[in-house]
């Protein structure tokens, strides 16, 4: 962290000091033009852009909010701890129950209920549902 | 009047106040998110979800993101005018925010409405339990936060209990940041 970053940190944190306030207006301008390309993207009629244009944007503006309205930058560590926690839980979450949702069936099972259809034989066990 | 230790103490170097707020954001984002990556999930295996989504009214949607980006403007600007001891300043912005937050909540009475005639309710499939879930525990946060907001800008025009504009502030940016996420998904992923 830079000495000047590290100043605002300090004075941010301390006894409830005074965040470094910036440009909010210009901020805001900016988050509004994120907003018409997220808008315009779909219109162009590409299936991937419109991926990039909406959720790419979502992220930038959420990163622009958290940055200079919630001053996360100059947050103390504790802060950033705990969303990092939080958001490593959801993370975990995503990636422990993501194949069960998004997949129809794997080698020893079929979610019949979702598209129904004889359950596949295979040999030494049945299938699970 | 003596204060509570919650608004004096200040533990880890941060206010406690602050600090408190935070925590509320933690487990926020426990909840959202997995609200919405569960809808992620279910969207992903679901295509035929993308005819159910055509149905939602983009513009709407975008105008309301328009609403609480702004909304989010004036909190901070609140923010701002309570650090340099500006109590009815800062009131002044937050009621400005809070009729923010009720533009966005008649926008989206509007919306509904024209849904429900439509016949698209909760019961109309899994697209829709989530549309309307979603939505409405954000909108649930929004009416929260007004109401908050309300009682923060009441003290702070009195040039009372300055710091609880910064921390209502905070909490309205989530809530910001939750819809900017609710926006492409619900909105605009077709």
């Amino acid at each position: 962290m830079n000495t000047h970053a590290h100043a605002e940190t300090q004075q941010h944190g301390e006894g409830g000091g005074h965040a470094p306030h910036r440009n909010y207006v210009k901020i805001w301008a900016i988050l509004l033009a994120l907003l018409v390309v997220s808008v315009t993207g779909p219109m162009v009629g590409i299936r991937t852009l419109t991926l990039i244009t909406a959720f790419g944007v979502a992220l930038v503006k959420a990163y622009m909010v958290a940055k200079n309205f919630m001053h996360l930058d100059v947050e103390k560590p504790i802060v950033h701890w705990m969303l990092l926690i939080a958001l490593a839980f959801m993370v975990l979450f995503y990636a422990g129950i993501s194949p069960d949702v998004e997949k129809h069936h794997g080698r020893n099972w079929q979610k019949t209920y979702v598209a129904p259809s004889p359950a596949p034989e295979h040999e030494g066990g049945e299938a699970h549902h | 009047m003596e204060k509570t230790i919650a608004t004096t103490r200040s533990a880890m170097n941060i206010p406690t106040g602050r600090l408190a707020v935070w925590w509320v954001l933690v487990s926020e984002i426990v909840i959202f998110g997995g609200l919405l990556l569960s809808y992620l999930m279910h969207r992903i295996a679901h295509d035929e979800w993308a005819a159910e989504a055509a149905h939602t009214h983009m513009w709407l949607g975008a105008t309301n993101t328009f609403v609480l980006l702004t909304s989010s403007l004036f909190a901070v600007l609140a923010h701002k005018a309570a650090e340099e001891r500006n109590g009815p300043k800062a009131a002044k912005l937050l009621w400005i925010t809070i009729a923010g937050g009720g533009i966005f909540l008649i926008i989206k009475s509007f919306e509904w409405t024209s849904e429900i005639r439509e016949g698209l309710t909760i019961q109309s499939g899994g697209f829709w339990q989530y549309y309307y879930t979603a939505a409405g525990l954000h909108a649930f946060h929004v009416i929260a936060g007004m109401s908050v907001m309300a009682w923060v800008a009441t003290t702070a025009a009195k040039n009372q209990e300055l710091h609880r504009v910064e921390n209502v502030g905070i909490y309205w940016h989530f809530v910001d940041i939750v819809w900017i996420f609710l926006f492409p998904l619900l909105y605009i992923a077709k």
